[in-house]
């Protein structure tokens, strides 16, 4: 099918916006269900809460359901452990026909037993799927009994599938987590402490910006939950202050912090110079101590410093190359936006599988005039205005990956499957390098997109 | 640790750890992509959709569409045909496919949805438009494996499509079985050298292993056609390559439209590529050709050359069933010693179809359905093999056990390689040949003593 031929799906008009066209204070409508027989890049509520408690590390995941859940939902991710790496093996209850049909708590129950006696996790997280919501499988009942039994907390995560977004399932693994907090011993922590909220440890990102604490003279209580560990979960309400990094999926559990145990909390991003600045001088001015404040000047002088020169090379070299970006959640986006135009590159098309009105508008006002901006976009929308932008980059996750390439146009992945750390001063190094070697690399003078260019130029 | 295996095997009754199978829809989606112009439906929750599409990316590294009914809570209480009726709208409306490949989910297939009448229902409600397609197959995720859901994704297309004029195509219908596209792509060569006339279904060639274009197809040139699968109706026989994913599809057409079929093997190895040229070769009335004699002979010669280094070394083989049955006859013929063979397939014909190829030569041994990794990691970890066959998942016992792996079958989530050649046919066993090889003496060269370390091999 030609790209100029795509329209755009009638229901989702509304969830496309260029900047600069139509009302000024049009909405861009999001949070909306994807509609049926969109090919649509979301996923289910499963999905959300997997991804947030996958991290935990000392703890069991078990799925209940039939085999797939567990199956596609295995080591896929680079959540990395400095210690145990149970997360990263795959326990299904399997769920069979006759287990539909007669139900698998016991199975469930047995399966639990049998795993808690070989693994000695420090807690066991059960996920219900859509199949254990339909069949009526009490698993809050299993999981209460086992945990009396085996003396670990054993705790029911509410994600059926079907039940609402992977926003929803978000919602559910901060539940899942709030079960713990509150049942470990605060005594000793610092009383300049924060807690990493929505931060995964991909590539070994956590390890950057705990190093960054550690230099300053912050306590990191915990981290929800890269490189987690239940008993650093357990005794998060110690610390005075929350950070949350993808907000998404995290504002959740710091609201209930705040309510509960007042303990205020700051949307930062530690991607990019500018961002990951901000969220070290934000945290430092809380505790009101002028020493603290003073390293995180240097810290961040010293770090600049390192990165320079290299950043400058690359700026040069990366000026006025057009970016596209489609990522999981819109907070994310906004830092991308920032860490491009550091690297001299506009981005020209943007959007996310879940922001809110908010976020939206925040884009809105952060883009270049021209930039498009949709939500829960599709493959063919994405590369209809990659074309019709002309991008020399996309950013985005697996699903995306393979379009950028069929288009002849250069990726870097900042979802789960990135390879190298983004996050910090040091990530921003990565970041540069990862840009360029996708957008510099001698491949895009033999892609037909390209080389037809040249040709053209030639021929003018 | 990442390695949580000991040497005893574990009791366990109700439980997983590290699947060697995943679930039906996904098959069904990979089947419903070898048909020309498919738009694969998943009606179900959105999740399961996602990861199918992500997985069978991470597989293929090509884009990979499917829409999804997108249920909420409000289907999983009342049914799913609204929205399976809405999607059929949009998916003509927009995407405009040939053919819309419905497979259920484990939750429709709970809540009962009828498929068939949603579609009938849809389609005199003119939300199909003329001209157009829709086929369904059932694939309950609690039941089988992914396989099956390829399986029944196959049965489904002849059900639908598959007609009988009376009229002779003169033609052969291949049915692959799950296989890559590059595999695909050869099983074609192969029947063109031989100059039979020939219907491969599906065929996700030119679908999954695209070249650089520079543009985004949403319907590649590949897949079969609805014209050529209604046509398989009127063909000679069928071959059907693979007991789990092949057969039922071939029993299917025999059934409806009286062609009968060969039931074999996967073309991997010596013999079950003979056995496939030789089925060709017999129903078209066709000589084999010189210059597959001489791929043939090729095979034959580099297996002579290498073949010292393979003898009686213990392999662990996994994965889905026909590969690993395909498979095992190969590391017979190559003089490897099957040690553990695994599916995580369910149903005794996986391990009555591997002790046939066996027969009663290995009495050690140890085959497996329903298996899963951890188990196969925790009888490596007690009695160790050097070599293992299967796909990427079997990297972490290759890890912990420092044994090579050569990587085949689905999914290879961290190689290129298989994306480009093929495995099966006599060039197929040539290259898995090679990656054997070198894999064992790689691991010869980085591990044996000084003095046992040589130039020339």
């Amino acid at each position: 099918m030609p790209h100029d031929e795509i329209e755009i799906l009638e229901e989702r008009r509304n969830q496309v916006f260029r900047k600069g066209e139509g009302a000024a204070s049009g909405e861009i409508a999001c949070g909306k269900r994807s509609a049926a027989g969109s090919v649509s890049q979301r996923a289910c509520v499963f999905c959300g809460s997997r991804v947030v408690l996958y991290p935990i590390a000392d703890a069991l995941h078990v799925v209940h359901g039939p085999i797939g859940c567990a199956a596609y939902t295995w080591d896929i991710r680079g959540a990395h452990s400095s210690g145990p790496q149970l997360h990263r093996n795959s326990f299904s209850t399997d769920l069979q026909e006759k287990d539909v049909i007669f139900g698998g708590e016991k199975k469930l129950a047995a399966a639990l037993r049998e795993l808690i006696a070989a693994c000695t996790p420090k807690a066991a997280f059960v996920y219900s799927t859509c199949i254990t919501g339909l069949i009526g499988d009490d698993v809050d009942a299993v999981c209460k009994t086992i945990s009396k039994e085996t003396g670990i907390p054993v705790i029911p995560v509410e994600s059926p599938g079907f039940s609402g977004t992977k926003k929803d399932g978000y919602r559910a693994a901060c539940e899942a987590i709030y079960k713990l907090i509150g049942t470990g011993d605060i005594s000793g922590i610092s009383p300049h402490s924060i807690n990493l909220l929505g931060e995964f440890n991909i590539a070994g990102e956590t390890w950057i910006m705990k190093d960054y604490f550690r230099r300053i003279g912050i306590q990191v209580v915990s981290c929800i939950s890269g490189d987690g560990r239940v008993d650093e979960i357990r005794r998060c309400h110690g610390a005075k202050l929350n950070l949350v990094q993808c907000s998404g999926s995290m504002t959740h559990l710091a609201k209930k912090l705040t309510d509960d145990y007042g303990i205020p909390f700051q949307r930062i991003s530690f991607f990019g110079i500018e961002d990951t600045a901000a969220a070290i001088y934000g945290a430092a001015g809380v505790f009101g101590d002028p020493e603290i404040e003073s390293r995180a000047r240097e810290l961040v002088k010293e770090e600049l410093l390192k990165i320079q020169p290299e950043l400058r090379r690359y700026r040069k070299i990366l000026k006025g190359r057009k970016a596209a970006i489609y990522v999981g959640g819109a907070f994310k986006a906004f830092s991308l936006v920032r860490a491009l135009r550091s690297l001299g590159m506009r981005t020209v098309l943007v959007g996310s599988q879940t922001g809110n009105p908010q976020d939206y508008e925040q884009l809105k006002e952060l883009c270049d005039p021209g930039t498009v901006i949709v939500d829960d976009s599709n493959p063919l929308e994405l590369a209809k205005f990659c074309l019709e932008k002309d991008v020399d980059l996309f950013i985005g996750g697996v699903k995306e990956r393979p379009i950028a390439y069929k288009l002849g146009i250069g990726f870097c992945d900042h979802n789960h499957e990135r390879k190298e750390a983004l996050a910090g001063f040091e990530g921003m190094i990565n970041f540069a390098k990862e840009v360029h070697a996708s957008v510099m690399s001698p491949v895009w003078n033999y892609v037909p997109r390209r080389a037809n260019r040249r040709q053209e130029r030639m021929a003018a | 640790m990442l390695d949580l295996a000991t040497p005893t095997i574990s009791e366990r009754s109700a439980l997983k750890i590290n699947p060697a199978k995943t679930c039906q829809p996904i098959g069904a989606m990979y089947a419903a992509l070898g048909i020309h112009s498919c738009m694969p439906h998943s009606h179900g929750s959105q999740g399961c959709c996602a990861y199918h599409r992500s997985h069978l990316t991470r597989h293929f590294k090509e884009p990979v569409a499917a829409t999804t009914s997108s249920f909420t809570e409000g289907a999983s209480v009342f049914g799913g045909m609204a929205n399976l009726q809405q999607a059929l709208i949009n998916i003509f409306s927009i995407y405009n496919p040939e053919v819309v490949a419905v497979h259920t989910t484990c939750l429709s297939e709970v809540i009962g949805d009828d498929i068939p009448t949603i579609i009938k229902k849809a389609r005199e409600e003119g939300k199909i438009p003329e001209g157009k397609t829709v086929i369904h197959a059932n694939t309950p995720s609690f039941v089988g494996s992914n396989v099956t859901g390829y399986s029944n994704m196959c049965v489904g297309i002849v059900n639908y499509l598959a007609e009988k004029s009376g009229e002779s195509t003169e033609a052969i219908n291949i049915f692959p079985g799950w296989l890559d596209p590059s595999d695909m792509r050869e099983l074609k060569r192969l029947a063109e050298e031989l100059g039979v006339k020939y219907t491969l279904c599906p065929d996700t060639s030119d679908v999954l292993d695209l070249p650089q274009t520079g543009v985004y197809e949403m319907y590649p040139k590949g897949g079969t056609p609805v014209e050529a699968i209604k046509r398989m109706g009127d063909a000679i026989k069928t071959v059907a390559l693979g007991e789990f994913t092949a057969h039922a599809a071939a029993q299917k057409l025999n059934d409806k439209c009286g062609v009968p079929f060969e039931a074999l093997d996967a073309p991997i190895g010596l013999t079950n590529t003979d056995l496939y040229i030789d089925a060709l070769r017999r129903i078209a009335e066709v000589d084999v050709p010189a210059s597959i004699d001489a791929e043939r002979g090729r095979l034959l010669d580099v297996i002579q050359d290498i073949g010292q280094y393979f003898h009686e070394v213990p392999v662990a083989i996994f994965g889905d069933p026909d590969h690993v049955v395909a498979m095992t006859r190969f590391a017979i013929e190559l003089g490897l010693k099957p040690k553990y063979i695994f599916s995580g397939a369910t149903g005794r014909a996986f391990e009555n179809r591997v002790h046939a190829i066996l027969d009663g030569r290995f009495p050690d041994a140890i085959v497996k359905q329903q298996g899963d990794l951890f188990e196969l990691h925790e009888r490596i970890k007690a009695d160790p093999v050097k070599l293992i066959l299967g796909n990427t998942y079997g990297k972490h016992i290759g890890r912990a056990e420092n044994i090579p792996l050569v990587r085949f079958g689905f999914p290879i989530l961290d190689r290129v390689g298989h994306r480009l050649f093929p495995t099966v046919g006599y060039r197929g066993a040539m290259h898995l040949v090679e990656k054997i090889s070198d894999a064992l003496l790689d691991q010869r060269d980085r591990t044996c003593p000084e003095e046992w370390f040589e130039l020339v091999q």
